[in-house]
């Protein structure tokens, strides 16, 4: 255990330092990997945690960053007082999506969530409601400001994203071994037999897709935030794939697999630029590879362990 | 009422090849269960391997027009038929005994696999199907604009499925398929080699599949690496639509979706025309999982 922390503690204290060393190019790769493991963290709720295949999941974290976006453009409301906003409007998205389709299965529930996610960018293309600006999106989002401090340049962005991420891995964590969570995990493992004990499925799932959703959504704010520019095309399927991808090859259900998951597919890529274009064949292969190979992911989640103390009585008695 | 009617053989003709794909889906999945990801880029390839076939060996030239279509008909199809089974052998067969879900993941990653080797291979804009090849007139049926491409493409969708439909009902393989799709323990206790029957499904699927692709570029003269996803898409719909592992359902699913979707284009909004596809979708997911034409399967929804 406290090997552990030990390389825990390393590595915040390399990433810490980290943009001391790197130039601005690479800082901005660390802050494309944060919004991933943001991403990631809060899909692996409903993929890792409940068991529930969600291939949409760039829908919610578009409508946040469409939240935040289309607020801070026509009513000039600063960029990180709609984190709440975009966290709301994804989540209540969520729960007006998930309710009629949560009771599907396996992958009934995955084709139904890729077709909400592909309406959600045709919507956007089409600029629905005359808000989204269509296929080129929304430009001009205004930078965060923190007390007068206007985050501009990528190692600035570079200390908020990863705050946030710190924030995002210490409520997954908490939430992880909650009663909600152990209820998210019984839900996974035997469906029938956790409706049995008395755990309203219908109601954790959908928590769970809502919560997750609305974690998506602030991801997508700051997305916004630090693009400036949002368009259809940022929320496409295939992003959906990579967190979805992050999460099962990382290692479903473990915050530190999902982290890995994040490096691994948002850098590892930036590494080996001279194979850009093949990047996503390997990519697919690695996919199959890893499922026949090692289904569980890159670093699975360590079974819950709880302490028992052992009486006197009970040594004797064997 | 003229728009109606020109719309609806529209619609009947992209509907017959959204069934030919849907038959690869809905038969993979009677039998192993499995929504092959995968299916949508197989359709990609055959329609990138006919443009290749037409270019490299002048078969409408050495042939003429129809029988060239027909010898690369039947070339698509083969090569596809082998594509499948190495696809089952590679991706899907090793994980026969996994968590469902795995094969899904694998599957997605077949997917993706398969779609940027052919643009690594063709590379990533989109390419034009000779223009020659089909005579480009148009007949005028009481009224109505008909391109002799769309007949040929009705015609040999037609051909492909009711030959689909007799072998399955009538053979003994057909038979053997339609026992797997239905219980795989009880088939295997009758004598029926069920890794045999994944073979001819996988065999028969992507040749279908294969041959929508090539229709799709004489269509529309313009095929892409990206097309099989949203194809795909709509030909799973098409699947479940008619009720998933049911072949007739697929075959009414596709007609039925094609109509659907150019209807929509014509009379509410052309732009909003996949979105109408993917709402039936998700309408028939929660309204009828089991389909128009499914029966069973109420348990694994």
């Amino acid at each position: 255990m406290n090997k552990k922390l030990y390389i825990y503690g390393a590595i915040s204290v390399l990433l810490a330092v980290a943009p001391f060393f790197l130039n601005a190019y690479w800082v901005d790769v660390l802050n494309m990997i944060g919004i991933y493991a943001i991403l990631a963290l809060s899909l692996n709720l409903i993929v890792g945690h409940a068991g529930l295949f969600n291939l949409g999941h760039a829908a919610f974290y578009a409508v946040g960053a469409y939240t935040a976006a289309i607020l801070n453009t026509k009513f000039g409301i600063p960029i990180l007082w709609l984190l709440p906003a975009s966290a709301l409007a994804a989540g209540l998205f969520a729960l007006i999506i998930a309710r009629p389709i949560i009771h599907l299965r396996g992958d009934y529930l995955c084709i139904a969530t890729i077709g909400a996610g592909e309406i959600v960018r045709i919507a956007l293309i089409n600029d629905i409601f005359g808000i989204t600006g269509g296929p080129n999106g929304i430009f001009g989002i205004a930078r965060p400001v923190v007390f007068d401090f206007v985050i501009r340049r990528p190692h600035e962005f570079y200390y908020f994203i990863w705050l946030f991420v710190a924030v995002t891995i210490f409520f997954f964590r908490r939430l992880e071994n909650s009663r909600f969570g152990r209820a998210l995990n019984y839900l996974r493992e035997d469906e029938v037999a956790a409706e049995g004990s008395g755990i309203n499925t219908t109601h954790y799932k959908l928590g769970c897709f809502v919560l997750g959703a609305a974690w998506a959504g602030m991801a997508g704010d700051i997305f916004a935030a630090k693009m400036t520019i949002i368009a259809p095309e940022s929320f496409n399927f295939w992003e959906s794939v990579v967190m979805f991808a992050i999460v099962i090859l990382g290692g479903s259900g473990s915050i530190p697999g999902v982290l890995l998951g994040s490096f691994l597919f948002v850098g590892l890529p930036e590494m080996f630029r001279d194979f850009a274009d093949a990047r996503m064949m390997i990519f697919g292969l690695a996919m199959i590879i890893m499922m026949i190979f090692r289904t569980q992911g890159i670093l699975p989640p360590t079974p819950r362990t709880y302490p028992v103390e052992i009486t006197e009585k009970a040594r004797v008695h064997g | 009422m003229e728009d109606f009617f020109q719309q609806l053989t529209n619609g009947l003709t992209i509907g017959s090849i959204y069934a030919l794909v849907a038959l690869g889906y809905t038969m993979v999945y009677g039998v192993l269960k499995l929504i092959n990801f995968a299916h949508g880029d197989l359709f990609t390839i055959g329609a990138y391997l006919g443009l290749t076939l037409l270019t490299s060996m002048g078969l409408s030239d050495r042939l003429g027009p129809f029988l060239g279509i027909i010898v690369l008909v039947l070339m698509v199809m083969g090569l596809l038929a082998i594509l499948g089974a190495l696809l089952d052998r590679a991706a899907y067969r090793p994980l026969r005994e996994s968590p469902r879900l795995s094969a899904v993941v694998s599957a997605l990653g077949a997917s993706i696999f398969l779609q940027n080797t052919v643009m690594l291979i063709y590379g990533a804009r989109s390419q034009a199907y000779p223009a020659d090849i089909i005579p480009m007139t148009a007949l005028d049926i009481f009224g109505l604009y008909i391109p002799v491409a769309r007949i040929l493409v009705l015609v040999v969708s037609f051909i492909l499925m009711a030959a689909l439909y007799l072998y399955i009902q009538k053979t003994r393989v057909g038979t053997a398929i339609r026992a797997a799709a239905i219980d795989q323990g009880a088939a295997r206790l009758m004598g029926i080699d069920v890794n045999r029957v994944i073979l001819y499904v996988f065999l028969i699927g992507p040749a279908l599949g294969g041959v929508a692709g090539v229709m799709v570029g004489l269509l529309y003269g313009q095929i892409q690496f990206t097309m099989g996803w949203a194809f795909g898409l709509k030909a799973f719909t098409a699947a479940i639509l008619g009720g998933i592992g049911n072949i007739p359902g697929a075959m009414v699913g596709g007609i039925l979706l094609g109509i659907i979707e150019a209807l929509g284009a014509q009379y509410i909004s052309i732009a909003w025309k996949d979105a109408i596809a993917f709402g039936v979708l998700i309408l028939i997911l929660i309204v009828r999982p089991t389909g128009l034409l499914g029966e069973r399967v109420a348990d694994k929804i």
